[in-house]
């Protein structure tokens, strides 16, 4: 019953090929999927041995300064990890990435013709509270120019990487801001079936706003299932 | 029991993971998590585990992270690599061999994140050596045969050999799980 009720919800996330996102038309498997009678390896948590995070792991303003403070506006993104009943996914891991405030990642790869800022990296961690509850200080990520199609543009956005109990639950998303108005032309957001776009789209938090230092966003997050137990070993 | 939000979609790992999800692999000034040694390749019963990334034209891909995870009743396993360091864009794993659970065939688990993915594969490692216990395996017999081979991993030595491919007439078989 529980398989059923919590399997991946085809309703809300993107189908694996979606040819106006050009790359996943070599990538994307062509064949059916086979269903699995999940296994003890299915059941397991992700191990990262007794590694502790940083300080400042979870700041993106501070954790890796140079000579200052990065440029752009500070924002602080934070929400709840829950899974599908509601109930909060203490103790996982929430990692996230994402360019600079000029719309330009760290990436070797990335050639964009933006600046750098060597007070920022664009990455960091946290994990959640027993409330299921994560935080992070960062800058606000510039759009970008990508080449999917003509004058194709990124909107701007936080990558995320999220864990939950166990394999099924396995999550990389991207938190969007609201209003943006590059999210219609952009063929990765357009990807995620309607249904499903609000959930990826953070809101305007006026009341957890830090007054003369930083807005506030709030992105929760709901993982799949009903497993709760955190077996993450951090 | 019942449903009250709806899951998150997921959404693409894009190109530019690295230096927050394989930094020190990459090279990037910040602490790995993880990485792709589950037992220290000085372990006298390591295994390697390494393979390519295969796209529908059968083009290695240099801008994939794979997570190879695993558990069995004696020890359990994380790792994370990127395709984008070692020559040939291969991923790299040392572990210790998975043991067989339930007189199942003893496997890892692998999931494959990729900029052109909307949501990432995920698949299993089986291995060549393990004949008799892959004949029996339910998981494999669900599979067609003629598509089975797909998850067994070539064994040279200590060095098991498991590319994957997204498309194509050797597509692997990728698990709904």
């Amino acid at each position: 019953m529980s398989t059923i009720l919590f399997s991946m919800d085809e309703s809300v996330h993107p189908p694996k090929l979606y040819p106006d996102y050009k790359s996943t038309v070599l990538r994307a498997p062509s064949r059916p999927m086979i269903v699995l009678p999940q296994g003890l390896s299915e059941m397991s948590g992700p191990v990262f041995g007794d590694y502790q995070l940083g300080e400042f792991d979870h700041d993106l303003t501070k954790n890796s300064i140079v000579n200052g403070n990065p440029l752009g506006e500070r924002i602080v993104v934070h929400g709840k990890v829950l899974n599908e009943l509601g109930q909060p996914i203490p103790n996982t891991l929430v990692e996230i990435w994402q360019a600079n405030a000029a719309g330009r990642y760290v990436h070797k790869v990335d050639k964009h013709e933006a600046p750098l800022d060597p007070n920022f990296l664009g990455t960091g961690r946290t994990r959640t509270d027993k409330d299921g509850y994560y935080c992070f200080y960062t800058i606000k990520p510039g759009a970008y120019p990508w080449g999917n199609h003509f004058n194709a543009w990124r909107p701007n956005h936080i990558h995320f990487s999220l864990f939950g109990p166990n394999i099924t639950t396995r999550l990389v998303t991207q938190m969007y801001f609201p209003g943006d108005p590059l999210l219609q032309y952009d063929p990765i957001f357009q990807g995620v079936p309607e249904k499903g776009r609000p959930l990826v789209i953070a809101s305007f938090d006026l009341d957890r706003t830090e007054p003369d230092f930083a807005l506030a966003y709030r992105f929760d997050i709901i993982l799949r299932g009903d497993k709760t137990t955190p077996f993450e070993k951090l | 029991m019942e449903k009250k939000f709806l899951q998150t979609p997921s959404q693409t790992v894009g190109p530019y993971f690295a230096y927050g999800l394989t930094p020190e692999q990459y090279g990037y000034d910040f602490k790995s998590l993880v990485a792709n040694e589950l037992i220290s390749p000085l372990h006298p019963e390591a295994i390697i585990v390494k393979g390519r990334v295969l796209d529908g034209n059968g083009e290695v891909i240099p801008d994939a992270m794979v997570e190879l995870w695993h558990k069995d009743n004696e020890q359990e396993g994380f790792g994370r690599f990127g395709t984008g360091t070692l020559p040939g864009n291969e991923y790299l794993f040392y572990a210790l061999k998975p043991q067989s659970v339930d007189c199942n065939a003893p496997y890892f688990s692998l999931i494959v994140f990729m900029r052109g993915q909307l949501i990432h594969s995920y698949t299993r490692i089986y291995f060549a050596d393990e004949e008799s216990l892959n004949e029996k395996d339910s998981v494999l017999n669900q599979i067609p045969e003629d598509r089975r081979n797909t998850l067994i991993a070539s064994k040279t030595g200590n060095v098991y050999q498991f590319d994957v491919h997204m498309q194509g007439d050797n597509e692997t078989v990728f698990f709904e799980v």
